[in-house]
């Protein structure tokens, strides 16, 4: 069925950008055992969970399109798209399996060889390209979007294992908000140590779902139960809320943390004290801090 | 949720209930008649507008792919020489539109009336500007009858905005733009001195009727650091222009729907802070926690117990319903990071794309990737030829033209450089 008839894309039709954390060194992290999830759930043991995870959405509806792209630390990039396959047999599970496989394999060794000669500069933690992935995903899915009026119902899922890279932030924001305005849901299931702020904020903002499992060993079950649901059966079901969400600031002078701030008002940068001048944007600061509100100013000023 | 493509049988339950409406209505005396399917055509589609004549003289559909690439290059390019000095932009904005409700805004030539399309793309202009300035108030004025009336304060909700200019179409009598300017002006002088105070006015008159001398007014305005702006929708009129001129705002006149549409929206994008309009300065905010879901607690702004979501003052500790806005408490303003997160793209925009020559010589084009790098797109039309395409002159991947526009006009980071490692981090 290459083409099938467009009134066959029902509103239960997923297309499913799944972006799949390859990031080495929190995979190598595991080998000393210990208490790191990668210790529990070794590369080789993830991708058990999530290949047939991917084969069991594409067997759900036959409709139903999964495109995977790899996040690394030096690239991102496409590593199988369900819809190239040709019309012959490529609906055939072990098949499907080895070709990610072979891509994956292709896409490390590549991500390794870019970043041949820094990898001595990198601390222990590094952080995944997840801006990028995210961005890739997003131009996919407008190009379903201007595929014509009807297509499948869009969603990204994220399962994300490093930490977040404070340096995306701009970036992963920027993101999450084309997301929301194009209503695209981004899922996330973060099997690393932490939780994701990030994640926190985009499966929040753009209305997807959030899950930190607390059972590595049983992936497979919660990306089948949770992850799996098209978006017209979440009105249905009771999937997990979220318990609260990180909305708070970090300065951009410590990276810190904090809930109460100076904000500069021509760029709207973060600070944790006072400035007489700001480092994002040059403005200089003559007053003293001053807080809305204050009628007598304004006035005075005005 | 069925999204139109629910089988063949909903549509059809449609077209019933659409023929039973007009068997209905051909019974009733021609009441609310509609068009005839010849009338519509003319109307509403404005089909001529789609074509246009070659070089031989033929009628041909016009290519709008590529015009709508053209247009937005156009602006993209504007805008990088605009902001290529500096980072500092206005974010912080505080703008009245006024909206002309006199006799000349029912006038016809636009369709339905420009009332109606002044309306409509005003609505969508507010949407726009949330968006893209989401610290930022806007409120609503009307002129009508020769005086001016304030439909909504300054504020930072756009659907209660647009509801309340959807329910105030009529128009009615002269236009006065002094009365508009005074009344703003008598507003605008409140603002914080950090924020920057603009007015855009959606002209249709092609007179103003004033009680007194409006160069007065006009002086005011400028001492006042009020940007005023102008999109008319008529002819260019001297007063407005002079207006614009002496307050640094700017004027346009409007040549059909889709062109006021496109000059309303280039005011969505916050302007470059211009040191002498608005005063620097830091100012305190809160970033508030959202509570958990299911706690129980009683909010300040509505003054009930809610169950549920709802965010905490970090100063005072009383809870509030939305963000953002001053604590009802404390005066402290509240705000979400992603609040200010959404204004960062303007800080650090994508640089334009370089457009690929695509009448290279074919030996070299082969070294050019088969594939957008963004979307996975085929770049190679039939015959092997390149079809027109991008590349980002950063990280040197090619890019589609859909994707091209997609990336500088919503996605604001260019996939390709965000898939590097960047140096020194
Ligand atoms: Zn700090
Ligand atoms: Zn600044
Ligand atoms: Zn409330
Ligand atoms: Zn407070
Ligand atoms: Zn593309
Ligand atoms: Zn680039």
């Amino acid at each position: 069925m290459a083409s099938a008839p467009s009134k066959l894309y029902s509103d239960d039709v997923s297309l499913v950008v799944v972006l799949l954390d390859a990031n080495p060194f929190f995979w190598a992290a595991g080998a000393g055992g210990g208490n790191h999830p990668a210790a529990t759930l070794p590369f080789a043991k993830f991708l058990d969970h999530v290949i047939p995870f991917l084969n069991s959405l594409l067997l759900m509806n036959q409709l139903n399109q999964v495109v995977l792209i790899a996040t690394g630390i030096n690239t991102c990039g496409y590593i199988y798209d369900s819809g190239n396959g040709g019309p012959e047999g490529s609906d055939n599970v072990s098949e499907i399996s080895s070709e990610i496989l072979l891509r994956l394999e292709e896409f490390v060794c590549k991500d390794r060889k870019i970043g041949k000669g820094t990898e001595r500069a990198m601390g222990g933690s590094v952080s995944s390209l997840l801006s990028g992935s995210l961005s890739l995903a997003l131009c996919y899915v407008q190009k379903v979007f201007r595929s014509g009026a009807i297509h499948p119902q869009p969603r990204i899922l994220c399962l994300q294992a490093s930490p977040d890279g404070p340096e995306q932030y701009v970036a992963v924001m920027n993101a999450i908000f084309s997301a929301q305005r194009s209503m695209v849901p981004i899922d996330s299931c973060v099997v690393g140590v932490q939780h994701s702020a990030f994640l926190q904020q985009a499966s929040y903002i753009t209305g997807g779902i959030y899950l930190k499992p607390p059972q590595l060993d049983g992936l497979f079950q919660y990306l089948a139960a949770v992850f799996a649901t098209d978006l017209q059966s979440r009105n249905f079901l009771q999937l997990p809320k979220p318990a609260g969400v990180d909305f708070r600031a970090s300065c951009f002078c410590h990276k810190k943390t904090i809930d109460m701030g100076y904000v500069c008002s021509v760029c709207l940068s973060i600070f944790c004290q006072h400035q007489r001048k700001c480092s994002t944007c040059g403005s200089e600061f003559n007053q003293a801090p001053r807080e809305p509100n204050s009628a007598s100013d304004t006035i005075r000023k005005a | 949720m069925a999204r139109g493509g629910n089988g063949g049988s909903g549509r059809k339950g449609d077209e019933r209930t659409k023929n039973e409406e007009e068997d209905d209505e051909e019974d009733e005396e021609n009441g609310g008649r509609e068009l005839e399917a010849w009338e519509r055509a003319y109307a509403d589609e404005r089909s001529w507008e789609d074509l246009q004549e070659d070089e031989s003289g033929l009628l041909r559909p016009i290519d709008t792919k590529t015009i709508a690439h053209a247009q937005y290059r156009r602006r993209l390019l504007q805008r990088s020489v605009h902001g290529t000095s500096r980072i500092q932009k206005g974010l912080i904005r505080y703008l009245y539109v006024v909206i002309d409700l006199s006799r000349a805004a029912s006038e016809t030539d636009y369709h339905p009336s420009r009332m109606s399309v002044v309306a409509k793309c005003a609505g969508t202009f507010i949407r726009e500007f949330f968006d893209q300035n989401p610290l930022s108030h806007v409120g609503l004025v009307t002129i009508k009858e020769g005086v001016s009336q304030c439909l909504t304060e300054l504020g930072g909700c756009p659907d209660s905005q647009i509801k309340a200019l959807m329910g105030k179409l009529e128009c009615s009598g002269d236009a006065s733009l002094q009365n508009a300017l005074d009344l703003v002006h008598g507003y605008l002088s409140q603002v914080p001195s950090y924020g920057h105070r603009e007015v855009l006015i959606l002209y249709s008159a092609l007179n103003t009727c004033d009680p007194g001398d409006i160069m007065e007014t006009i002086k005011l305005c400028k001492k006042a650091k009020i940007r005023c702006s102008i999109v008319g929708l008529s002819a260019e009129i001297y007063i407005c222009k002079h207006l614009c001129e002496e307050t640094g705002g700017l004027y346009s006149v409007a040549l059909d729907e889709p062109h006021f549409k496109e000059l309303l929206l280039e005011y969505a994008p916050p302007p470059p802070a211009i040191a002498e309009y608005a005063i620097a300065n830091l100012i305190k905010m809160g970033f508030p926690q959202r509570g958990a879901e299911g706690a129980l607690s009683i909010c300040s702004c509505h003054r009930e117990a809610k169950i549920g979501g709802g965010y905490t003052c970090p100063r005072c500790k009383a809870r509030v319903c939305e963000l953002p806005l001053e604590c009802r408490i404390c005066g402290l303003t509240l705000v979400s990071s992603p609040h200010l997160a959404r204004s960062y793209h303007h800080l650090f925009p994508v640089t334009p794309f370089n457009e690929v020559s695509h009448t290279l010589p074919i030996r070299l084009q082969q070294k050019f990737p088969q594939n957008c790098f963004g979307c996975q797109q085929s770049l190679i039309s039939h015959g092997s030829k390149s079809n027109p395409h991008v590349s980002c002159p950063k990280c040197s991947q090619h890019f589609c033209l859909d994707c091209d526009i997609y990336i500088h006009e919503s996605l604001h980071n260019c996939p390709g450089c965000e898939s590097q490692r960047q140096q020194g981090t």
